[in-house]
């Protein structure tokens, strides 16, 4: 197999089942793209073949263990930030099974990763410490680096659990251009019965499109596209006003380039559907579409040279050339 | 990839691929009896030179696939057939879901499995690959696959991998079960033996298990039986298994199930046949 | 001094099986799995959708079973801070 085209149509049309002819490469490609959750979730019913339908069935069953440990990482959370008061707002794959969305369904989950208030990172930092977390990385560079332009603490590791959390103030590195109002973001997002916070719908479709297309270079990115594909099917057709919404959001956060090319691709790659005014094709497109893709079907990754030049994007983006140039500098000294 | 072979041990099935032909041309001689392979594999391995240029200079293998270590060292192309070997292990170890696996070796006989677990250098592979040897039919030598729904041990006949001193108490099998030696691995010397006839034909076919043995082996040890308390034996269990966490509630179940259903012992022994000779005798108890 | 309140979760949310001597608990909302000495599983039963402190679970599994400690409540206190951190019970 060529790229990873193969999985994201039939994750789109799971009826193509019929005519997949390399499965085993197919679910190389799926683990790969850590995507393989997702995939048995969309094939449970359809005719397989038996080896198929058993490696499937496997991976159902596992979502559901990666699903409860990702729900009692964020319960776990809640208990040791309930005393400060406050907002904690779950990001990413743990938001999206805690609020039981389509996106959450089959989802791969990894760090939990929660979004606070900026001027409470040090008492949030206190009380996890406090209740049995402690940071990852001892290296003091990295520390002062975190601190003063990431949009997140330095990664914290729980002791006893061996999960990691991940807590940010805002949803971009400080020094990235996009300026995202984290503080609108808590302000406009939604309780969940425990009184953790998940992100309005617009926002949610902001934060995954910023994290794919503002800041980073685009590896596990057919997973991100289809997060987005879901939300984006799920919001839509839960309130007919959505577009304008998610529109006037990804404005207000200076994201409206990274939210369109986000409705783009997931309607090339996965059919959704998107405005049709939003299908005006920016000549960048095929180089994205190809980045996301460079899956050949032993699993490996493809395309180095496209893939080295989406990672110096991606540090051009979270940083002001001569500071890139001194930070890839200390790093090199190491 | 360049080179590539398929696999079906039990009920797993191997694809693998590699960037040379040597690695692979060892692996098909060592399991050239075994079954068709399963059209679908469960689980990629993937031999890969570190650096393009790898390929030809000084080769080196990085053992990769479904799932992978990232900081593993890699090997050297004389290795190739146990990086192969070692990639299964790590796909195994890593991505194995559907049964519980177990550090284990497991014989059967009468149709009852005997389990034997503990640390490494315990001598259980060797023990393992002894009785199948002497009337025991061998269903694994390193993993042991128990079932979540009825709790039999289903066969996973590996080729065995001999260390060292272990190596010459099989110079009598025939010569085209054995692997190459394999000098100055990271393990030491090593050989592999491909399980008897029986151990293949019947690889298809699950035990429940009878008995859970911990054995431990030192040239100074005086011949010793000791019962092992059930709470003692699931911790152990427990630690020896890299999937019980992400199996959840089946997984208890299942581990609880085995526990306290099946008797075990903590056995001492000083050379092979005192091993051997106690296993004969709890087994008939 | 009672010390605070804590809570654990309902009594279909753990699978215990008894192994000599122990308690090996499934814990259904977090996945894991502990193995327990008395009186870690009593104090769970106790509290088991009930809040109480410690001088309350002390009168709850006095009747069925002894505390050997000079100061029982304390004994109490300590498992339950062991018992919070592992997850297992939460303050009320």
């Amino acid at each position: 197999m060529r790229d990873a085209r193969v999985l994201a149509r039939l994750l789109a049309d799971p009826s193509r089942a019929g005519a997949v002819e390399d499965w085993t490469g197919l679910l190389s490609i799926a683990r790969a793209e850590s995507l393989l959750g997702s995939l048995a979730w969309r094939l449970k019913g359809i005719r397989l073949p038996d080896k198929v339908a058993q490696i499937l069935e496997v991976a159902r069953r596992d979502s559901e263990t990666v699903r409860t440990q990702a729900l009692w990482e964020a319960e776990m959370a809640r208990r040791a930030l309930a005393p400060l008061g406050v907002p904690v707002i779950l990001l990413k794959g743990s938001a999206y099974v805690a609020a039981g969305l389509a996106a959450g369904v089959g989802r791969s989950i990894g760090d939990l990763d929660i979004l606070v208030p900026r001027d409470s990172l040090d008492r949030v930092q206190a009380a996890l410490l406090a209740a049995g977390w402690e940071w990852v990385k001892e290296d003091a560079y990295d520390d002062l680096y975190y601190r003063r332009w990431m949009h997140e603490l330095p990664p914290l590791i729980h002791k006893e659990r061996d999960r990691m959390i991940d807590v940010h103030h805002t949803i971009l590195p400080l020094t990235a251009r996009p300026t995202p109002d984290a503080a609108a973001m808590i302000a406009d997002s939604a309780r969940l019965g425990n009184g953790l916070g998940v992100l309005s719908p617009p926002d949610m479709i902001v934060h995954s499109a910023a994290h794919l297309f503002a800041d980073g270079d685009l590896a596990g990115g057919l997973r991100n596209l289809w997060d987005i594909d879901r939300l984006l099917r799920e919001f839509a057709e839960a309130d007919a006003g959505f577009w304008p919404k998610l529109e006037e959001r990804a404005s207000r956060h200076g994201l409206l380039a990274a939210v369109h090319r986000a409705g783009r691709l997931a309607h090339d790659l996965y059919g959704t559907p998107v405005p049709e005014i939003w299908r005006v094709r920016d000549s960048a497109d095929s180089l994205f579409k190809a980045r996301l893709l460079a899956r050949d079907g032993w699993g490996r990754a493809t395309r180095p040279a496209l893939r080295f030049a989406f990672y110096v994007r991606s540090h051009w983006l979270r940083m002001p050339p001569l500071m890139l140039a001194r930070h890839l500098w200390t790093k090199a000294r190491r | 990839m360049k080179h590539r072979l398929d696999l079906r041990i039990g009920p797993v099935s191997f694809r693998i691929g590699s960037d040379w032909r040597s690695p692979l041309d060892a692996l098909r001689r060592l399991y050239e009896t075994y079954p068709e392979p399963d059209p679908v594999a469960d689980f990629t391995v993937r031999l890969e030179a570190e650096r393009v240029w790898r390929r030809w200079l000084r080769p080196s293998v990085a053992i990769r696939g479904d799932y992978v270590l990232p900081d593993a060292a890699p090997m050297a192309l004389a290795h190739g057939l146990l990086a192969a070997e070692m990639g299964m292990n790590l796909q195994m170890a890593l991505g194995q879901k559907r049964f519980l696996l177990l550090h284990a070796a497991t014989v059967e006989k009468d149709g009852r499995a005997l389990l034997m677990t503990g640390e490494s250098g315990a001598g259980k592979s060797t023990l393992a690959a002894l009785l199948g040897e002497r009337g025991w039919r061998l269903m694994g030598d390193e993993f042991a696959l128990l079932d979540l729904a009825d709790g039999r041990l289903h066969p996973f006949p590996r080729a065995i991998s001999l260390k060292n001193r272990a190596i010459a108490l099989f110079d009598g099998v025939a010569p085209d079960r054995l692997g190459p030696l394999l000098a100055d691995t990271p393990k030491g010397t090593i050989r592999h033996l491909r399980p008897g006839a029986e151990a293949i034909a019947r690889m298809d076919e699950p035990a429940p298990p009878a008995l859970i043995l911990f054995p431990r082996y030192d040239p100074g040890f005086a011949r010793a039986i000791r019962p092992v308390g059930a709470a003692e034996v699931f911790v152990r269990l427990t630690q020896a298994s890299t999937n019980y966490v992400a199996l959840g509630e089946r997984g208890f179940a299942a581990l609880a199930g085995l526990v306290a259903a099946i008797p075990a012992r903590a056995i001492d022994y000083a050379d092979t046949d005192m091993a051997a000779a106690l296993v004969e005798e709890l087994w008939d108890q | 001094m009672a010390g605070p309140a804590y809570i654990a979760d309902p009594p279909d949310a753990v699978r215990a099986v008894e192994l000599d001597g122990l308690t090996a608990l499934f814990h259904r909302p977090s996945g894991m799995t502990h193995i327990l000495a008395a009186p870690a599983p009593q104090i769970l039963a106790a509290l088991a959708a009930k809040a109480g402190d410690a001088e309350a679970i002390l009168a709850r599994i006095g009747e069925r079973f002894e505390i050997e400690a000079e100061d029982p409540a304390a004994a109490i206190a300590a498992r339950l801070a062991e018992l919070e951190a592992a997850g297992l019970v939460r303050r009320a």
